[in-house]
């Protein structure tokens, strides 16, 4: 038998039928994750056509994108940012209600941001293919599971048949050899490969990340680097799994258990790419290059070191991003004034990321006339930050604690910016608006977006490391 | 779906790189349970000036782009969030076909799945589309070419299966559960094999799920 890469022996676990010159394969799908935005047309659609889910075993739902992140006052009511997001979020209970699908929702101790409940309850498994109709499902990659994002009408194809029509997608290997130097996260790596490759670099592809600086990686921090995949315009993004991942997993409620473990995790040892397996491309990242990295610009490929000057725009676009971002060609980010920092969303709003957060903010005060929020993945994040104090220094550094949601990532809920106000964010996007109409967005790691709000200007955390452990 | 054998239109062009789907359709319009009707907030914050009026700078505000059902755009159009709300607005605001030399992979599988046309081209013919707003053009599904006012003739390649889709306006969804059988065979035979990879047999699934009926 010929060599295989990851991707290929997690495709063809799932084959139901092939692809061919005229048609694209029946892909089988192990987990569905549902949210409240993408999938309410979806069950309408099975509605009118009279349908039920084939697997409400594999399908589960969470609320996450439209909800309020402010507790609900003394008589329960949540303060939704408007009739509609509190529509949605109803018309997700009544669906799974009706249709039979487990939902984490208001009343659920594990109710959370989508991509970081998955892994959380150990629904996210190695060799498993998962979907959801939200582009960072690339996410649970990090643990060796082809996951990837779908449109409303394929939420509804998954939801009726468990199946997807999908064309194979070519292989991207990204070797990211070297350590990454200290107080360099896993954040500043992928920001730094995707101004590397540019956000069209993966298209058409699945990524898989290897090499020592990604095997050294926390699960955490690999679903950081998993997680901003769709960023490179890529399909997915998977890491092989290994004794991190197992690690991770074992004891989760969702994980199996006993001799079903033993039996499991010698399934995933052999979810790795062969020696000699060949990928469509390759290219080569040397971690010991890359340095504390932050975006200029309005997509997550015009990202650079923050202490590097900010390039000149090569084009019409480029430069009606600068001065989008009244970023200035020449001088380094470092050193920006501030407004806004956001410490949350799918990419960053694990315990790791608060811990990190934390660790700089530890004793010091976020910058007058700095607005900090600080928003956990999941209930569960929020449990074990509180059990460690963690948002006692958040608060005491001056700093909004907030109930877990998607919050200002994508700000439909209510939680955004100003206009022009500058915004170091921990999340996946610096798109025009996404935070806010005209609001500006720098994305960042949580340490440096720690740092940032001490400082009140973008500042380089590794300043702050250092007297924090001295 | 209808069937979508033709298309003419004049072109309208945004050339803006990286057009990502947050641009086509804000997130803040994403609370709807429908999806139709979103049209009027296609494009939104580049269309509108504060005060709600048009935005003369926004390209499709020019008069001469004004109903035109093909979108000439830059390279990377639909990048970013995997909302299907932004070929439904676009399909909502009248726009029937996007051309471009590389379109983001969820963006034009939603698309297609839609009725609205997500053609790539080659650099030097969608340079060319680029610098020639307005242009009259006929898209031919079936033969799958571009006729340009001067009797030129671009090529372009869809995906077979899509292109089958729209030529004769298949439901993919019922094509899905024509293959019932396969799928339910598949489930069983991996159900077995789930219980040992996965440690938990179908029948606990159930109990799991106790007290849920659909
Ligand atoms: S946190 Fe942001 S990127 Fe992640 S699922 Fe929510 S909205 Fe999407």
């Amino acid at each position: 038998m010929s060599a295989k890469t990851l991707f290929e022996k997690v495709w063809d676990a799932h084959v139901v039928a092939p692809e061919t010159a005229d048609t694209p394969a029946i892909l089988y799908i192990d987990l569905h994750l549902v949210h409240e935005v993408t999938s309410p047309q979806a069950f309408s659609e099975l509605r009118e056509r009279g349908l039920r889910l084939r697997r409400p075993d594999r399908t589960l739902a969470t609320l996450d994108h439209s909800t309020p992140t402010l507790p609900a006052d003394a008589s329960g009511e949540r303060p939704y940012a408007t009739a509609e997001a509190k529509a949605q979020v109803t018309q997700l209970e009544t669906n799974c209600r009706e249709f039979g699908v487990e939902l984490h929702g208001w009343d659920s101790a594990d109710r959370g941001i989508v991509h970081v409940i998955g892994p959380e309850l150990g629904a996210t498994q190695p060799g498993m293919t998962i979907v959801c109709g939200d582009s960072h499902t690339s996410t649970h990659g990090a643990f060796g599971a082809l996951a990837f994002g779908i449109g409303t009408t394929e939420v509804g194809h998954v939801l009726a048949t468990q199946c997807l029509l999908q064309r194979k997608a070519k292989t991207l290997a990204i070797h990211v050899d070297g350590a990454l130097p200290a107080g360099v996260g896993a954040k500043d790596l992928v920001l730094h490969i995707i101004g590397e490759i540019g956000v069209d670099g993966g298209t058409g592809h699945v990524i898989e990340y290897r090499g020592a600086a990604i095997e050294a990686l926390s699960m955490e921090e690999r679903m950081t680097v998993c997680n901003m995949s769709i960023e490179a315009g890529a399909r997915a993004g998977l890491i092989a799994p290994d004794e991190t991942t197992f690690a991770w997993l074992k004891g989760r409620p969702r994980a199996p258990q006993g001799a079903a473990w033993d039996a499991a995790v010698a399934y995933w040892r052999t979810l790795c790419s062969d020696e000699g397996a060949v990928y469509d491309r390759e290219v080569r990242i040397d971690a010991a290059k890359v340095r504390p990295t932050v975006t200029y610009g309005t997509h997550p490929g015009m990202a650079i070191a923050m202490d590097k000057p900010v390039p000149a725009a090569r084009n019409a676009v480029e430069k009606r991003a600068l001065d989008y971002m009244k970023s200035e060609p020449g001088k380094p980010m470092q050193g920006t004034p501030v407004d806004v920092v956001f410490v949350g969303s799918c990419t960053n709003s694990r315990l790791s990321d608060l811990r990190e957060a934390a660790r700089v903010l530890r004793g010091r005060r976020v910058a007058e006339g700095v607005r900090m929020l600080v928003v956990p993945g999941s209930e569960a994040v929020r449990r074990d930050a509180e059990r460690e104090g963690l948002h006692q220094v958040f608060t005491a550094a001056g700093a909004e604690w907030r109930v877990p949601g998607c919050s200002m990532c994508i700000a439909m809920n209510g939680d955004l910016a100003q206009p022009g106000q500058l915004v170091v964010s921990t999340s996946n996007r610096n798109f025009e608006g996404r935070q806010g109409k005209g609001a500006r967005t720098v994305l960042a790691s949580p340490a440096t977006a720690a740092a940032s709000a001490v400082a009140g200007r973008i500042a380089d955390p590794r300043e702050y490391m250092t007297e924090a452990a001295a | 779906m209808k069937p979508i054998t033709r298309i003419h239109s004049r072109t309208a062009v945004l050339a803006d790189e990286n057009i990502d789907t947050d641009r086509i359709i804000p997130a803040r319009f994403l609370t709807t349970t429908e999806r139709a009707g979103l049209g009027k907030l296609c494009f939104n914050d580049w269309r509108y000036q504060a005060d709600g009026s048009d935005n003369p700078a926004f390209p499709l505000n020019q008069p001469q782009a004004r109903g035109c059902a093909i979108l000439v755009a830059g390279r990377n159009f639909g990048c970013g969030s995997s909302r299907e709300h932004a070929p439904w607005a676009l399909l909502d605001y009248g726009i029937q076909a996007v051309l471009c030399s590389e379109i983001a992979d969820i963006f034009r599988n939603n698309a297609l799945k839609n009725g609205l046309l997500a053609i790539v081209l080659d650099e030097a013919e969608h340079r060319w589309l680029l610098e020639h707003p307005g242009i009259e053009l006929t898209i031919d599904v079936r033969e799958q070419y571009i006729a340009l006012p001067d009797g030129g003739r671009i090529r372009f390649q869809l995906e077979p299966f899509a292109r089958h889709c729209l030529l004769n306006g298949v439901d993919q969804l019922g094509y899905l559960q024509q293959h019932g059988d396969l799928i339910d065979a598949f489930i069983r035979e991996r159900e077995d094999r789930e219980a040992a990879i996965h440690g938990r047999t179908p029948q606990q699934d159930q109990s799991r799920l106790a007290g849920v009926t659909p």
